[in-house]
């Protein structure tokens, strides 16, 4: 169940976005997110859906890894497209007792579920091709200038860093407890909600007991390898725009336009 | 003065009780003195609450002792502004091999120790090939540490650092959480890295094969230095090894019951090489 979740994990490949610099790759997905919801008519939805199948086969990442994470809003999505399914007013189209749909609210259903799915799949893109610290390295160095506000950029972004790459531990380590507990009678599977999540206790506080110590233990080796902070660091991997880069910019303006100027026509 | 040396060292945990006062005072390390000459092998070994990995994090300024004084290189560890150029000499590895990695990918985590010594980047790509050369982890360069075995994993821990070009390394219980496998592994990258690189190893360790071939072994029991000399010497004296609850190895003890019961063998054998020649010997 939790490892269906592709948020954060890296998928080796060798492609152009993999090498693409990661600043260009969240600038991208952020005005991918903007545009999707912009959109309000299906010519804008079919450019954003060309747009995002030509990045889905650069990415060299097969497909069923960007589904995997769609499985885990699938609840949400489906609370959301009822929502708008039967509460949005307008021209009735099927009426089941209180219950209408209207010609508005499909459409309103259908915008907001594809407006999820692609939320999800074009984050995940970004998260498949970039490896978490050149990620959490493109945070902080384009949100570099905030220092000067006493926004501690570098130590976030360590945090980030640090919390993705213990991500796959810490459920391998849930799953550990879990099948502990369950060898001793524990019971996560029957009962209501709230003996779920009774059951969820025996289960949380040794994951957290553990967390702590891991925690510790890190601390104490970062800092027997000199960790002092940002201050006086320098970089293997610094960020340098490519030619590749300036080319995606200009991919990505080109497509930013396209979508405002289709905005304002439509 | 040798690369690492200790006069009177004490340590004492404090123990706070609910309102935090002072309720009980451990005392971890006690009145230790230990000159440890450069280029050397040392083994540490003891039972678990001796003191050893209390003693071990005295020797990268994680801690600063209670009373007496450390230094290493010829700093003062309990001087704040020798703290990095301490953990810069003396390098550390610790026991669970996944709680020590940072980076998400094998050679970002080697990469990390000159980083934060504000090494330039060029020099750093260069550190960080020849540290995963000498621990022969090259190959792995690009993988996630998650999907490496435990001594791989310790590997890249060591590779991690040799980067930051220690003189001394000190390896706290390394194998602990190790394969039988992962042990050979790992305890023959630190022997290589101690003849090629001649970097001072101090080796922390309850396993007593891991400690026959070092140059000098310490023995400790709450909080004392007990017993020093070389494998040998440390050995041959089993009863006294039994009184501390430690092993010795099992070729020593097949030799030592052997002659309780009275065959004239040596007392001191080590390996089973040793013991099959003497055996053989016997009339």
């Amino acid at each position: 169940m939790i490892r269906d979740i592709t948020l954060g994990q890296y998928y080796p490949a060798n492609s152009v976005l993999h090498r693409l610099d990661p600043r260009v790759k969240l600038v991208g997905t952020l005005i991918f997110l903007i545009t999707l919801f912009l959109g309000n008519n299906i010519i804008m939805y079919a450019i954003a859906t060309l747009f995002l199948a030509i990045v889905i086969k650069i990415s060299k990442v097969p497909f069923k890894f960007m589904v995997k994470g769609l499985k885990a809003i699938v609840l949400l999505l489906m609370i959301s497209v009822v929502f708008n399914l039967f509460l949005t007013p307008g021209d009735i189209l099927v009426k089941i007792g209180i219950l209408k749909i209207t010609k508005q609210g499909l459409k309103i259903a259908i915008f907001m579920a594809v407006r999820l799915a692609y939320l999800i799949v074009g984050s995940s893109i970004m998260t498949l091709t970039t490896t978490p610290n050149d990620l959490t390295d493109g945070m902080e160095k384009g949100l570099s200038p905030l220092k000067y506000i006493k926004v501690p950029v570098h130590e976030i972004s360590m945090m980030m860093s640090i919390a993705l790459r213990f991500i796959p531990i810490l459920i391998e380590e849930t799953d550990k407890i879990m099948k502990a507990q369950i060898a001793r009678g524990a019971d996560f599977e029957t009962g209501g909600m709230v003996k779920k999540i009774k059951a969820m206790v025996p289960l949380l506080v040794p994951l957290f007991i553990s967390a702590f110590r891991r925690a510790n233990d890190l601390a104490m080796a970062m800092e027997a390898r000199c960790y002092t902070g940002g201050e006086g660091r320098t970089k293997m991997k610094p960020l340098k725009y490519e030619k590749r880069d300036h080319i995606a910019y200009l991919i990505l303006l080109l497509y930013t336009g396209t979508m405002i100027g289709l905005k304002i026509v439509l | 003065m040798g690369i690492v040396k200790t006069a009177k060292l004490v340590y004492e945990y404090l123990k706070h009780d609910e309102e935090g006062n002072v309720e009980a005072v451990n005392r971890a390390i006690d009145g230790v003195d230990i000159d440890i000459e450069e280029g050397q092998f040392i083994a540490v070994l003891g039972h678990n609450g001796s003191g050893k990995s209390t003693f071990a994090k005295h020797i990268n300024a994680l801690i600063v002792p209670t009373e007496g004084t450390m230094w290493v290189d010829g700093l003062k560890t309990d001087e704040e502004q020798n703290t990095i150029k301490v953990r810069q000499t003396a390098g550390m590895v610790f026991q669970n091999p996944d709680n020590q990695i940072i980076g998400t990918i094998v050679e970002e985590d080697v990469g990390f120790g000159p980083e934060n010594l504000g090494v330039p980047t060029q020099e750093i790509w260069e550190r960080v090939n020849k540290s995963l050369e000498s621990v022969h982890m090259t190959e792995y360069r690009h993988h996630s540490p998650n999907k490496l075995s435990g001594g791989q994993k310790q590997r890249v821990a060591i590779a991690g650092v040799i980067a930051m070009h220690p003189k001394c390394i000190v390896l706290d219980e390394p194998t602990a959480m190790l394969d039988p496998n992962g042990r050979k592994e790992v305890i023959k990258a630190v022997h290589e890295l101690n003849k090629k690189e001649k970097i001072t190893v101090i080796l922390i360790t309850h396993y007593m094969d891991e400690v026959i071939d070092a140059d000098k072994v310490y023995v400790m029991d709450e909080g004392k230095v007990v017993m020093e000399g070389t494998p040998r010497e440390i050995f041959s004296q089993v009863d006294k090894m039994k009184d501390l609850r430690l092993d010795v190895p099992q070729a020593t003890e097949i030799a030592y019951e052997l002659r309780k019961s009275g065959i004239n063998i040596r007392a001191d054998i080590l390996s089973i090489d040793e013991l099959v020649n003497e055996v053989c010997q016997l009339k």
